[in-house]
């Protein structure tokens, strides 16, 4: 039967591509016909992600290319994602071969409206194959589903299908080959109702466009009660109203929604420690067997101190970023997400921000890049961007090695009020005051440069799912994928450049010197060291040296860096960490060539501030430009971040003075 | 057998109290906003629940067509419902 279909040689390539409304079981199908032969990549310009991979099949020789379209629940163009695969379907998209065939999947346990995306794929010029997915869960929700009876009324072929379970893989193929090969396929598919033409005459503006959804639903509804038989239970509350009678509670639901997001830092902040310090000793470790094993000399100190130190000084916040992802992943495969976005979004759009921003803006308390590569879940752009430029704000884990050596130097050991440490309300303050400065600008922003009228929330509450394991992880391993990628690239090449600004030009070496002298004294004659010495008249008025100039400089490596920096400059050799009581020493005793003190608490606060606000992270900017496609916005954000740094510190350390603190 | 729901006349979904059904009459309004909601299924005739509302009461829950969508009580005003009971 198969065989009349096919050609006899030549052109056994087909192209297909998977259609189906986000939660239908389409990412899933996908994983399982293609395996690990996935290429994931972006559509040019935007963040919509690119994924195609091969279907093999045994049994058939013939080379089948999937590309997995974003999750759609209309083809009408209104959302990024529906352009695209409004383009890739019509073969508009570059790159890319117009597909043969498409393969919708369709939920039966929601099958009325995952009929709509059904009908309306079915008006192109292009063969349409229905991969029937959920029939279990229509079951239990007492639904019976005729799916021959289906696919008589809609004129196209129906393969119910169990992908867990690998149950109709065989039959959809066979469905797939056949009409993709049927000649004169896809010609005359339209649904009868729709081929009127007085309804398509009328096309033009909202009117007509509503009336045509209005006939497409018509045309579903007729379907729908031929095709489905609903049983005496149907109508009963499913175990997701029962789940969600909890967890969207007014009360237990926020309850509930502030565990789960504890419980993801708790793990981003404390399980990570392990293996980030782990890392941490391996390139330290690496980077001296490196360094003794080559001969010394220039090559050798660039592969050391620029390379290795600095990329990794960016990857040791891989399993910050890893498990970040991991419980993102489950959140939104297990259907929970939505509830989150649901509770919250009365609170975000407050701020002009979307209720889908709250978690992007949370993660980033860990690390900004993660965070940003998070808001891809929000589909209006100015939204995104608006998360996006504010999310930096959010103290990351980067900057508590600063604030804490800041406050172990001078508000240790005190208190307020005899029992509350000085050293833990600073380190609120330094959150609150991050947080408080997103929500402004996010609020001066939308109404500003991002002005727009609020996006539609319409949104579904998808049924809860156990997550799939698979889906989960290679969701996980694909965006750490892309971090690791930044760092192996763009990052190199900054950590390179920073390095050389410290490295050259080379001081002549002093005889009897201690190592230690010698490299501060290194940093001295820098590039870096010169730098730091022009800042000195722009970051004076924040009570800031040209050293502090010089650390400032270094760590837009990452932030920690400053801490490193700050113990070359000081002599105190490289082994100095925000705990170690030499640094703090050097810190508290440094003195100007007039004989006072360089560091007040005052400079410290000032220098807390600055950090809180500063874009003081090559890697932030990189992913920005990769998620914005722009280096227009990653100069505004790094210019908007630094004026604003520049601004407070002044008035933190100005303002101290005149108010008579030192 | 089929739970009855109880139903009260109201203009516009955001009016229809927590628990109660209605039917659709029309989607006001041009735009994403009544576009989305149509292509989610919000057309005339359709019988439509409010299931919650958030804790801050925006936005809503609703029950059509065997799923649940959320939306806020602004779009929700642009879906006016019959005033007759199911």
């Amino acid at each position: 039967m198969l065989e009349k279909v096919l050609p006899a040689d030549g052109d056994r390539r087909i192209v297909v591509a998977l259609a189906g409304n986000p939660n239908a079981g389409k990412t899933t199908l996908f994983n399982v016909i293609t395996g690990l032969r996935q290429k994931v990549a972006n559509y040019p310009g935007v963040t919509v992600e690119r994924k195609e991979g091969h279907w093999k099949f045994a049994g058939d020789e013939v080379e089948t290319l999937v590309i997995d379209l974003p999750g759609l629940y209309s083809l009408d163009a209104t959302s990024t994602d529906e352009v695209i695969a409004r383009d890739v379907i019509q073969g508009g998209m570059p790159g890319l071969p117009k597909p043969d065939i498409v393969v919708v999947v369709a939920d039966a346990s929601n099958l009325e409206r995952n009929l709509y995306l059904v009908t309306q794929l079915s008006e192109f010029r292009v063969p349409v194959v229905v991969a029937l997915t959920m029939l279990d869960i229509a079951a239990k929700q007492d639904l019976v589903i005729n799916s021959a009876k289906l696919a008589e009324l809609l004129g196209i072929p129906v393969v119910p299908v169990n992908v867990k379970q690998k149950i109709g893989l065989k039959e959809l193929r066979k469905a797939v080959l056949k009409s993709a090969f049927a000649v004169g396929a896809g010609n005359d598919r339209i649904p009868a109702t729709l081929k009127d033409e007085s309804i398509h005459l009328s096309l033009s503006g909202d009117a007509g466009a509503n009336a045509v959804i209005f006939e497409r639903y018509r045309f579903i509804s007729d379907v729908y009660q031929q095709v489905v038989q609903a049983g005496a239970h149907s109508e009963h509350p499913t175990f997701s109203e029962k789940i969600d009678r909890v967890l969207t509670h007014k009360f237990f639901g926020l309850l509930i929604l502030v565990s789960v997001l504890l419980v993801v830092f708790q793990a981003i902040f404390s399980w990570a420690t392990l293996p980030m310090d782990l890392l941490d000793v391996g390139f330290g470790s690496f980077g001296s067997y490196v360094g003794s094993s080559l001969p010394p000399g220039i090559l050798t100190d660039l592969l050391v101190d620029g390379v290795i130190a600095g990329v990794g000084a960016v990857l040791i916040f891989l399993p910050q970023i890893l498990l970040l992802f991991l419980f993102i992943s489950i959140l939104e495969d297990s259907g929970y997400m939505a509830r989150a976005a649901f509770l919250l979004d009365k609170l975000m759009s407050r701020f002009g921000l979307h209720g889908k921003a709250f978690l992007p803006l949370m993660s980033s308390f860990a690390c900004a890049i993660p965070g940003i590569m998070a808001t891809r879940t929000i589909e209006n752009k100015r939204d995104r961007l608006a998360t996006i430029l504010i999310a930096p704000f959010m103290s990351c884990s980067a900057r508590l090695p600063v604030y804490a050596l800041m406050i172990a130097a001078f508000f240790s050991g005190q208190s307020i009020f005899g029992f509350i440490s000085l050293g833990a309300v600073l380190m609120l303050a330094m959150y609150s005051l991050g947080i408080a400065v997103a929500v402004l600008a996010a609020f001066v922003f939308k109404k500003t440069i991002l002005k727009s009228p609020p996006p539609p929330f319409v949104m579904e509450l998808p049924p809860y799912r156990l997550p799939n394991l698979r889906t989960v992880l290679q969701n996980m391993l694909s965006r750490s994928w892309l971090f690791i990628k930044r760092a192996g690239t763009i990052i190199l090449l900054i950590s390179m450049l920073l390095w050389g600004l410290m490295y050259f030009p080379r001081a002549a070496s002093i005889s009897h010197a201690s190592p230690e002298s010698q490299s501060a004294f290194q940093l001295e004659q820098s590039f870096a060291g010169s730098l730091g010495k022009t800042l000195e008249p722009v970051i004076e008025p924040l009570g800031f040296d040209w050293k502090i100039g010089v650390a400032i400089v270094a760590s837009f490596a990452a932030r920690e860096v400053l801490v490193s920096t700050l113990s070359i400059i000081y002599n105190v050799g490289d082994e100095g960490n925000e705990e170690s009581p030499s640094l703090i020493n050097a810190i508290r005793n440094s003195k100007r060539a007039d004989g006072s003190k360089v560091w007040t608490p005052l400079t410290a606060l000032s220098l807390m501030v600055f950090f809180v606000l500063a874009m003081q992270c090559m890697s932030t900017l990189a992913i920005v430009r990769r998620e914005t496609n722009s280096w227009s916005w990653v100069i505004f954000m790094f210019g908007y971040m630094t004026v604003l740094a520049y601004c407070a510190s002044f008035l933190t350390y100005q303002g101290g003075k005149i108010l008579g603190f030192t | 057998m089929k739970p009855i729901n109880p139903v009260r006349a109201a203009a516009n979904l955001a009016e229809l109290e927590t628990g109660m059904t209605a039917v659709v009459k029309q989607v006001k309004g041009k735009g994403p906003v009544a576009k989305r909601l149509m292509e989610m299924g919000i057309v005339p005739g359709v019988k439509v629940r409010v299931v919650k509302s958030a804790p801050f009461g925006d936005p809503i829950e609703l029950r059509v067509r065997g799923f649940s969508l959320a939306l806020r009580i602004s779009e929700a005003r642009k879906v006016e419902i019959m005033e007759k009971a199911v």
